[in-house]
C-alpha cells in the first residue's frame, strides 16, 4: 500500500493537508479524498447502515456505496459525502459517520452478531407489544440507530445559484465516447455542451493504461480537450453532474464549484443548471459490479477497475498483496497494470475455466470461485471452493459491467437484458437522446468509436449540420468476454447491498414470504434504496432473484431509476430563493413615504403594506389603530389601496361583457358612475368583489380584491378569449400603473378640493356618492376620482399615475395637516370595514355564496352570467343556509375570537350542534367594544338572539348577540353626505 | 416542458397557467329552463384521457394568450399548439 | 401465523425457515361475491374490512401490477384528521382512530407514529382560518392545539423565525397526526384479508366490464372472465381510465404529484411540518430520510413523473422555513397519479350501473384515508348503504350543489 513515485494525474509537488477522524494526513493536488486516504493506507472509513459492519473504500466514482464521510465542521458540515468524488483541498476536514464509539470499535456492531434476529422486514413482525412502547421505546431507538451522517441543525451558510443553458447537442459524459462525439459535433459548428461529473474530463481514459493513436490514452484526451477548448461553440463543464432528464430535452445539472466551504459564503458553492437541448448523447460509460461470496463486504474488497484507476490515475496501490477475482477479461487488465506498476499481484482467480489467459505472466487460478473472505476490519484472506486459502490484503473484484443507463429511464424507458454481455442495456430512451458506447452495452473501444461515428453523423444531419469530418482513431481491439451469473449461490452471509446491509439471505426470505416482484423485494428488504440507489446492488440482487425464481433476468426486470442520478443538495434546488428572497417583494407606491412615517409593514401576498403607523408614546398596536380609526372617522385619513387589482376594459361590448362576468347588472350603469360588483365562479360560489366605474360608453375601470387581482384578470381573459371570442372587448391590467389612495372621513371633500385643479367641482350635488370622473390634481397631474367608501365615511379613492405617487402623497399629507389628516394602515382599514359589515377575504373564502353573503338578490336571474345557473342548485339555497351577520359580546368587556363556532345556548358543543363560525373580529373604537362578523344558520332572521361563540382550542365560551352586520352608521348617511 | 407558442416560439411551460380540458371552450348558454344538468356536465365531467388530450393553457407570463395544446398525457409529448380562436374556427368547420 | 418478538426469536434460532408466505397466490375462481379492482391501499383495506368486520369472505382483489403498486407505494406517509368541513372531518377522524389501532387489528407493525402534524401560519387571516379549523376538529372529537410563535419555537427551534420572507407566527398542531410506514399498510391488510380467505390476485389487469341489462356482472381480465355479484372499482389515479371502460365519465382529472426523499440522516425532525406560505411539507422517516413534497405539477398526466419547476418550488419552500436542510441531499424524486376531483374531496358511492361501485377522487390525500376508505367502502358493499361518516362522498353531489371544497377553489382540480 503506497504511492508510486511517478505517473498519473496528480501533482506530487503540491502537497495538501487534510484530516480524517482527527488525524492529519498529506495528499496531492489531483487526489480525491479516497485516493488520498488510500495513499495513506486508510481503508476503513465507515460503518454500514444496519449491522454496522466495517466499510472501506469500494469504488473510485460517484457510485460509491461505502466510503461516506461527514465533510467539514460546525455549520459547514455536510453528511454522506462520497470520499471518491471530493477533490482534495488543503485543510479538508473529514470524519467517519454512523458509529457509537470509535470507528474501529463500534458498539452498534452488536447488530451484526444479532443479525439472525434482524432478518429482512423483521420490524414489521414485532415491536407491537405493549402498544405504547412503539412510540416511547422501540421507535426512538430505531431512529437513533438509523440515518447516516448529521446535519448541523443550523442554517446552511453557503450560497447557491442557478442558470439556464441552451445548446444544439448536449454531450453527457466526457469519457472516450463523449469526447469523441463532442469533437465530431464541435467541428460542424453546432453549439454543444459537454458535462462530466469528474473534476477532470476524460472519464475512464484518465485511469487506463492503453494506447490510442500510439500514445497513452490520457494524452489523446488532452489533445481533444485542447481543440474543444479552442472552439467558441463548445462549453466544457467539469464537476457537473447531469442529474436528471426531463420532458422535451430539458436536463438538470449540478455544477460543484467547491466543496471547500471557505469559498462559498460569498461565491456560490454549487450551481444548478437547467440545460435546454435539441438533442443529447448519453456517453456515461459503465459501472463495474461485484461478485457474491461470503463476507464480500470487508474493507479491502474493491472494484477491479477502481483499483486499476487508483493505480494509474492517482499512483496509489491499495494493498501490498493484491488478488483479483473476475468473471470477465477486464479483471486481467487490472492485474496487468498493477504488475506493471510494481505491485505484488498474488494471483487472479477467474470463474471461467475454458479460457486462455488474456495476459501472460500472472499467477492465475481458472474455473474457481471464492466462497469466503476473512478479516476483521480489513480483508486478510480468501477461501476458494476447493478449500484453498490465499492470504491477501486487497481483493479487486470484477463481476462485469452495467451500462450507466439511468438517464434513459428518467422518462420511464425500461432497460432490456442483454444475454451476450450479461447486463441491462438501454431501451426506449427519451426521443431526443441517443446512447453511445459502454452506456449502450458496447464494452469494446473500437466498436464504441464506430458507434459514435455513425450515430453522430445521423444526429448532426438531422440537426441541420452537414459538414461532418470524422477524426480517425487507432485503438487496439479489446475483447470483452464474460461468464454468466453462477447457477448456484454460495452459502453464508453474502452482501448484495453494501450500505443497507441486504444479504442474499434477506432476498431468499423475502421471496419465500411472497415478496418476489422486484418492487416488492426492494421495498421489503430495502435493496437498492441506499444513497447509491442500487447502482452497485441492483443487478446483483436481481441475479439472486432470477436464480431463486428460475426466471430470466429479462423476466425479472429492474426497478425504476428515478432522478437524480446522484444526490443533489436541497439548497442547490432552492438557489437564491431563500430567506427574504424566497419571493420578490411588491412595494406600494407610497412605501417610502410610509416608511418615513414610521409604518409597520405586513405581508399581503407578495405585497408589503403599511399595517399601522405608530406615533410617539403609543405602546401597543391597538392604541395606534384605534387612533387611526377615530381620527379618520372624525377628520380624514389616507390609505394606499394600490394593491387592489385594476383592470381597464374597453370596447363596444364592454357593457355586455361586464354583465356576463359579474352576477349583477352593469350594462345600464350610467357614464360617470361606479357600481359595486359581485363576481361568481363558474360553479356559482362567490369569487371576488369590487367596484367598476364607467368613464365612457365603452370604457370601464374595474377593481378587484388584492388577493384575487391575478386570478380575476386571468378569468376575464378566459371569458373574453375563450367564451366570447367574437366580442369587442379589450382588457389590460393597470394595477401597477395607477397608484390609488383612499381618502376617507368627514373632511375628505375639503381636503380634496384643495388639491383638485380649480375648475373641478366635487360638491355633493355635482359629485355624489358613487360618482367617478377623470380629473387633474396639483396643477395638472391626471387622476381618476371615485366617490366610493369602504370605511363608511364620506370618502373617495383617487388614482394618479404611479410616477407621481410619491409626490402626490407627500403633498397631500402636507396640505392635509390642517384637516388633521392621518395615514391609516390595513388594520384600521379592517376595523372600519368590519364596523360597516363589508365582506373581505375571511368572508369571501371560496366557500360562500351570494346567498350566504346576503347578496342573493343581486344575482341576475335573467341574463346569462358566469355562475348564476350553478348558484341556483338546491343545496346552495337551503332555508337554513348560513348568513353573514354581526356579533357583539353580551359582556362588552369580552374580546371575540375569529374562528369561534356558534352553538345554541344550552347545547353541547359538538359538530352536530355547530351553527356556523365567526369569520372576522375587531375592536371597534367607535363602539368601544369587540365586534365580529360571521356566518350562522338563518342569521338574518335571528337578530337579537343570544348564542355561544365557542373556542374549544382555548376552552373559551363567549355569549354573543346576533346583530346586523352594520355596526356603524347602519343607514349609510355619512357616506352620502 | 416546452410549449411551442404559435408566434413566440418555444416557451418554458412555467410561463403558462394550466386550466384543463379544451371542451371548457364550449360553454352552454343559460336558457329559460336554466338547465343545471347541462351546466353540470360542462363544468364537472371533463375529458381525462390517458393519451391525446386537448387542453387550455394561458400564457400568463407572456402575451396573455389562451392556447389549445394537444398533448399526450402518457408521455407529455406535445403534438399541436393553437390559439383558441383558431381552434374554435377549425372545430366549427368540423 | 402470529407475529411477535418471541416468534422472531424462535425463528432466529432455527434459521428463519418457518416463516409462512404472507399471502397466497391463488388462481382466480370463476365467480366471487365481490371483486375489488385495485390491490393498492384502499382496495386491500376494503378487502380486509369486508372479510374481518363484515364477514364477507368470497372476495377477490385484482391488481394489475404488484401488490401495493399504486399510490400506497409512492406517497409521503402522513396521517392526520385536521380537516375543516363537517362532511370530511368525521371521516378522517374515524380513519385516524383506525390507524391508532391498526397494529392490534392486523398483527402487523406498520409503524404508526403519532409524531404530531404542524401547519404553520404566517398571517392573521391564516390564523383565523386555522382557529376555525382547529375548533371544527375538536367539535368532531379530534385533537387540536394552536401554538403561538413562542410555543412553536420551543418545539421547532430550527424554523426560520428571524429571516423568513413570510414570518412564522404559529401553527395548528394535531398531536395525534403523524406518519406510517406506507408499504407495510398494504402488506398488513393483504395478510389479514388473505388469512380470511380473500383471493389476492396480482398481475391481473381488468380490460373491461361485463354489463348486461344495466347491471355489471363481471370483468374481463388478462386471466379470463371473472364474475361477481358486485364489482368495486378502487383504483385512484387510474379511475378515469378504468371507469371509461364502463362508459362512465367522472368529475375527476388525473394529475401527477411528485414526492421526494433525502439521503438518510440522524434524527433532526420530529414532527410533520407544513409550510403555510408556499408548497412544502416534510417529515423524517424512521430510516432517516427527509420525506417531502409540495404541489402537484398542475397538468393532466398519467406519466408518473413530473418536471423541474415543481422540484425547485418545493425545495425553495423547504429552505424558506428550515434553511438547515440546505446541505441535505435529495436522493430520489418520483411521481404518482392523483385522482383530482372537482372539489378536492373523494367519492365512495354506487354508480348508476347496478352492481358497479366506485371509490376514488382522493386527490393527494388518499393515504391517510386508507383505513376509513376501506372500512366505509366495505360497509357500502356489504350493506348497500353508505357508512355515516362517508355519506356525503356521492358522485351526484355536484348536480345537487353539495360541494365539499376544503380549499375553496371551485371546479379547478389542479388547485385543490
Amino acid at each position: 500500500m503506497y504511492r508510486i513515485k511517478s505517473g498519473g494525474l496528480i501533482n506530487r509537488n503540491k502537497e495538501l493537508n487534510f484530516s480524517f477522524n482527527g488525524k492529519n494526513f498529506v495528499g496531492y493536488e489531483g487526489d480525491t479524498l479516497s485516493s488520498a486516504l488510500l495513499g495513506n493506507g486508510i481503508h476503513l472509513v465507515g460503518r454500514s447502515f444496519k449491522y454496522h459492519r466495517p466499510r472501506g473504500i469500494f469504488s473510485s466514482g460517484s457510485e460509491e456505496p461505502s466510503a461516506l464521510v461527514q465533510l467539514e465542521e460546525k455549520n459547514f458540515t455536510e453528511p454522506n459525502i462520497r470520499a471518491t468524488t471530493v477533490k482534495l483541498y488543503d485543510g479538508l476536514v473529514s470524519n467517519s459517520q454512523n458509529h457509537v464509539g470509535s470507528l474501529s470499535w463500534d458498539f452498534m456492531r452488536i447488530n451484526d452478531y444479532l443479525s439472525t434476529f434482524l432478518s429482512a422486514g423483521f420490524y414489521y413482525k414485532t415491536f407491537m407489544w405493549p402498544k405504547a412502547f412503539w412510540e416511547k421505546v422501540y421507535e426512538p431507538i430505531i431512529r437513533n440507530a438509523a440515518g447516516l451522517g448529521k446535519l448541523s441543525k443550523e442554517s446552511d451558510p453557503s450560497k447557491y445559484d442557478k442558470g439556464y443553458l441552451h445548446c444544439d447537442l448536449l454531450v453527457i459524459g466526457a469519457g472516450p465516447a463523449g469526447l469523441y462525439s463532442a469533437l465530431i459535433a464541435a467541428r460542424t459548428g453546432a453549439k454543444i455542451i459537454v458535462v462530466d461529473e469528474d473534476f477532470i474530463l476524460g472519464g475512464s481514459f484518465n485511469g487506463e493504461n492503453i494506447n490510442i493513436n500510439d500514445n497513452i490514452c490520457s494524452d489523446w484526451v488532452k489533445s481533444i480537450l485542447s481543440e474543444l477548448n479552442s472552439l467558441k461553440n463548445v462549453r466544457l463543464m467539469s464537476s457537473t453532474t447531469l442529474y436528471g432528464s426531463f420532458d422535451h430535452g430539458i436536463y438538470g445539472a449540478l455544477e460543484v464549484k467547491s466543496y471547500n466551504s471557505k469559498n462559498t459564503i460569498t461565491k456560490p458553492r454549487h450551481i444548478l443548471w437547467k440545460i435546454y437541448s435539441k438533442f443529447s448523447v448519453l456517453c456515461t460509460g459503465a459501472l463495474e459490479r461485484s461478485i457474491l461470496f461470503e463476507n464480500n463486504d470487508l474493507p479491502g474488497i474493491m472494484l477491479s477497475k477502481s483499483v486499476r484507476h487508483y493505480c494509474n490515475r492517482w499512483g496509489v496501490i491499495p494493498g501490498n498483496n493484491i488478488s483479483i477475482y473476475t468473471n470477465n477479461d477486464d479483471g486481467w487488465e487490472t492485474a496487468k497494470d498493477l504488475k506493471k506498476a510494481g505491485c505484488n499481484v498474488v494471483c487472479i482467480i477467474d470463474q471461467r475455466s475454458n479460457i486462455k489467459p488474456p495476459i501472460e505472466n500472472i499467477d492465475h487460478i481458472l474455473g474457481r470461485n471464492i466462497v469466503k473472505a476473512k478479516g476483521n476490519l480489513r480483508i486478510s484472506s480468501i477461501k476458494l471452493d476447493n478449500g484453498r486459502i490465499i492470504n491477501t490484503d486487497c481483493l479487486a473484484v470484477s463481476g462485469g459491467y452495467n451500462p450507466n443507463l439511468h438517464l434513459t429511464c428518467h422518462q420511464r424507458g425500461k432497460p432490456k437484458w442483454n444475454e451476450v454481455n450479461h447486463c441491462f442495456v438501454p431501451h426506449n430512451p427519451p426521443k431526443t437522446m441517443e446512447v453511445i458506447g459502454a452506456a449502450n452495452g458496447l464494452f469494446n473501444h473500437e466498436e464504441m468509436f464506430n458507434d459514435s461515428k455513425i450515430k453522430l453523423t445521423k444526429i448532426l444531419r438531422n440537426l441541420g449540420f452537414r459538414k461532418i469530418a470524422v477524426e480517425k482513431v487507432n485503438i487496439s481491439k479489446k475483447v470483452y468476454q464474460i461468464s454468466p451469473f453462477p447457477k448456484k449461490i454460495p452459502e453464508g452471509k453474502i452482501w448484495v447491498d453494501l450500505q443497507n446491509d441486504v444479504t442474499v439471505k434477506d432476498i431468499k426470505l423475502a421471496v419465500h414470504e411472497g415478496f418476489h416482484s422486484v418492487e416488492l423485494l426492494k421495498r421489503y428488504t430495502t435493496l437498492g434504496m441506499a444513497t447509491d440507489q442500487g447502482k452497485n446492488s441492483n443487478v446483483l440482487g436481481l441475479s439472486v432473484l432470477s436464480l431463486i425464481k428460475n426466471k430470466t433476468m429479462h423476466e425479472v426486470g429492474t426497478t425504476i431509476f428515478r432522478p437524480p442520478f446522484t444526490p443533489v443538495p436541497i439548497g442547490a434546488f432552492a438557489g437564491r430563493s431563500r430567506g427574504k428572497h424566497f419571493k420578490p417583494f411588491r412595494l406600494t407606491p407610497s412605501h417610502n413615504w410610509a416608511k418615513s412615517n414610521n409604518a409597520v409593514f405586513v405581508e399581503a401576498g407578495n405585497w408589503l403594506r403599511a399595517q399601522w403607523y405608530p406615533i410617539k408614546g403609543e405602546k401597543t398596536w391597538r392604541e395606534s389603530v384605534d387612533r387611526e380609526v377615530i381620527q379618520t372617522r372624525n377628520n380624514v385619513g389616507i390609505c394606499d389601496v394600490t394593491t387592489l387589482g385594476k383592470i381597464d376594459i374597453k370596447g363596444k361590448d364592454s357593457g355586455a361583457f361586464l354583465n356576463f362576468v359579474y352576477a349583477n347588472n352593469f350594462g345600464k350603469l350610467p357614464v360617470g358612475k361606479v357600481r359595486y360588483g359581485l363576481m361568481l365562479r363558474d360553479d356559482g360560489i362567490a369569487f371576488d368583489d369590487g367596484t367598476t366605474a364607467r368613464f365612457s360608453e365603452n370604457h370601464f375601470v374595474m377593481t378587484t380584491t388584492t388577493a384575487n387581482a391575478v386570478t380575476v384578470f386571468r378569468h376575464l381573459e378566459f371569458c373574453k378569449q375563450c367564451l366570447k371570442p367574437d366580442w369587442d372587448v379589450h382588457l389590460i391590467s393597470t394595477t401597477d400603473h395607477w397608484a390609488q389612495f383612499a381618502i376617507a372621513g368627514p373632511k375628505s371633500r375639503k381636503l380634496l378640493q384643495e388639491i383638485c385643479d380649480p375648475k373641478i367641482d366635487i360638491s355633493n350635488d355635482k359629485f355624489p356618492f358613487m360618482a367617478c370622473a377623470k380629473i387633474t390634481v396639483l396643477e395638472g397631474i391626471p387622476a381618476r376620482l371615485f366617490r366610493i367608501s369602504f370605511s363608511g365615511e364620506l370618502a373617495y379613492e383617487i388614482a394618479v399615475p404611479r410616477r407621481y405617487a410619491d409626490f402626490f402623497v407627500k403633498k397631500i399629507s402636507e396640505i392635509g395637516k390642517k384637516y388633521s389628516l392621518v395615514p391609516y394602515g390595513t388594520e384600521a382599514l379592517g376595523v372600519m370595514r368590519i364596523e360597516k359589515g363589508h365582506a373581505a377575504g375571511n368572508e369571501l373564502n371560496g366557500q360562500t355564496t351570494a346567498h350566504n353573503l346576503g347578496l342573493g338578490k343581486m344575482v341576475s336571474k335573467l341574463n346569462d352570467c358566469v355562475g348564476n345557473t350553478m348558484s341556483e342548485r338546491d343545496e346552495l339555497n337551503k332555508d337554513d343556509a348560513l348568513k353573514l351577520v354581526g356579533f357583539i359580546p353580551t359582556n362588552k368587556k369580552q374580546q371575540l375570537v375569529a374562528g369561534s363556532h356558534f352553538i345554541e345556548k344550552g347545547q353541547i358543543a359538538n359538530l352536530e350542534n355547530d351553527q356556523g363560525w365567526m369569520s372576522s373580529v375587531a375592536f371597534s373604537p367607535m363602539l368601544n367594544h369587540s365586534i365580529g362578523l360571521g356566518y350562522i344558520k338563518r342569521g338574518n332572521q335571528r337578530y337579537g338572539e343570544k348564542v355561544n361563540a365557542v373556542n374549544p382550542l382555548k376552552n373559551e365560551i363567549t355569549e354573543v348577540e346576533i346583530h346586523s352586520p352594520h355596526f356603524y352608521d347602519p343607514e349609510g348617511e355619512l357616506l352620502r353626505g | 416542458m416546452i410549449i411551442q407558442h404559435p408566434d413566440l416560439g418555444p416557451r418554458d411551460s412555467s410561463e403558462f397557467v394550466y386550466k384543463g380540458d379544451a371542451e371548457l371552450l364550449f360553454r352552454p348558454e343559460r336558457t329559460e329552463n336554466a338547465d343545471q344538468e347541462i351546466f353540470h356536465d360542462y363544468l364537472y365531467l371533463r375529458n381525462n384521457p390517458a393519451g391525446k388530450h386537448r387542453e387550455l393553457w394561458y400564457h400568463e407570463y407572456g402575451d396573455r394568450s389562451w392556447l389549445v395544446v394537444t398533448r399526450d398525457t402518457t408521455n407529455h409529448e406535445i403534438l399541436k399548439v393553437e390559439y383558441v380562436k383558431d381552434y374554435i374556427k377549425s372545430y366549427k368547420v368540423k | 401465523m402470529n407475529y411477535s418478538g418471541l416468534k422472531i426469536f424462535w425463528e432466529g434460532l432455527t434459521g428463519n425457515k418457518g416463516w409462512n408466505k404472507v399471502w397466497k397466490e391463488p388462481t382466480p375462481k370463476k365467480e366471487y361475491d365481490i371483486i375489488i379492482i385495485g390491490g393498492g391501499g384502499h382496495g386491500l383495506s376494503t378487502a380486509y374490512y369486508l372479510s374481518n368486520k363484515f364477514n364477507v369472505n368470497n372476495v377477490a382483489v385484482l391488481e394489475k401490477g404488484w401488490l401495493g403498486s399504486g399510490n400506497i407505494g409512492r406517497n409521503t406517509t402522513i396521517i392526520r384528521s385536521n380537516y375543516l368541513l363537517p362532511e370530511n372531518q368525521p371521516f378522517y377522524e374515524f380513519s385516524l382512530k383506525l390507524w391508532e389501532n391498526l397494529e392490534n387489528d392486523t398483527n402487523y407493525n406498520s409503524m404508526v407514529s403519532q409524531r404530531g402534524v404542524l401547519n404553520l401560519f404566517h398571517s392573521d387571516g391564516q390564523r383565523d382560518a386555522f382557529v376555525r379549523r382547529g375548533n371544527s376538529m375538536i367539535l368532531s372529537g379530534a385533537d387540536a392545539n394552536l401554538l403561538n410563535d413562542v410555543e412553536l419555537k420551543e418545539l421547532c427551534p430550527y424554523l426560520d423565525f428571524e429571516n423568513a420572507r413570510f414570518p412564522i407566527k404559529g401553527a395548528l398542531l394535531q398531536k395525534r397526526g403523524g406518519t406510517v410506514r406506507h408499504d407495510a399498510v398494504a402488506w398488513g391488510y393483504a395478510r389479514g384479508a388473505d388469512a380470511k380467505g380473500v383471493d389476492i390476485i396480482q398481475n391481473c389487469e381488468v380490460d373491461g366490464f361485463i354489463i348486461k341489462n344495466g347491471k355489471c356482472i363481471g370483468v374481463e381480465t388478462n386471466k379470463g372472465v371473472i364474475k361477481a355479484k358486485k364489482i368495486a372499482s378502487c383504483v385512484a389515479g387510474s379511475s378515469g381510465k378504468l371507469m371509461s371502460k364502463a362508459g362512465i365519465r367522472l368529475p375527476i382529472e388525473s394529475h401527477v404529484l411528485q414526492a421526494f426523499v433525502s439521503e438518510g440522516l440522524k434524527p433532526i425532525l420530529d414532527n410533520v411540518i407544513t409550510f403555510g406560505a408556499g408548497h412544502f411539507y416534510v417529515s423524517q422517516s424512521d430510516k432517516g430520510g427527509l420525506v417531502f413534497g409540495g404541489d402537484i405539477d398542475g397538468y393532466n398526466s398519467y406519466a408518473q413523473r413530473g418536471n423541474l419547476p415543481v422540484v425547485e418550488d418545493v425545495c425553495e419552500g423547504g429552505m424558506a422555513i428550515m434553511p438547515m436542510i440546505g446541505r441535505a441531499r435529495l436522493l430520489r424524486m418520483w411521481g404518482g397519479i392523483m385522482d383530482m376531483s372537482m372539489d378536492g374531496s373523494p367519492f365512495i358511492d354506487k354508480t348508476h350501473i347496478k352492481g358497479l361501485y366506485f371509490n376514488g377522487g382522493w386527490c393527494y390525500g388518499g393515504f391517510k384515508a386508507t383505513p376509513a376508505s376501506g372500512y366505509c367502502y366495505a360497509h357500502l358493499l356489504a350493506k348497500d348503504e353508505p357508512h355515516p361518516v362517508a355519506e356525503d362522498y356521492k358522485l351526484d353531489r355536484f348536480l345537487k350543489g353539495k360541494i365539499i371544497d376544503e380549499k375553496g377553489q371551485g371546479a379547478q382540480p389542479n388547485l385543490h
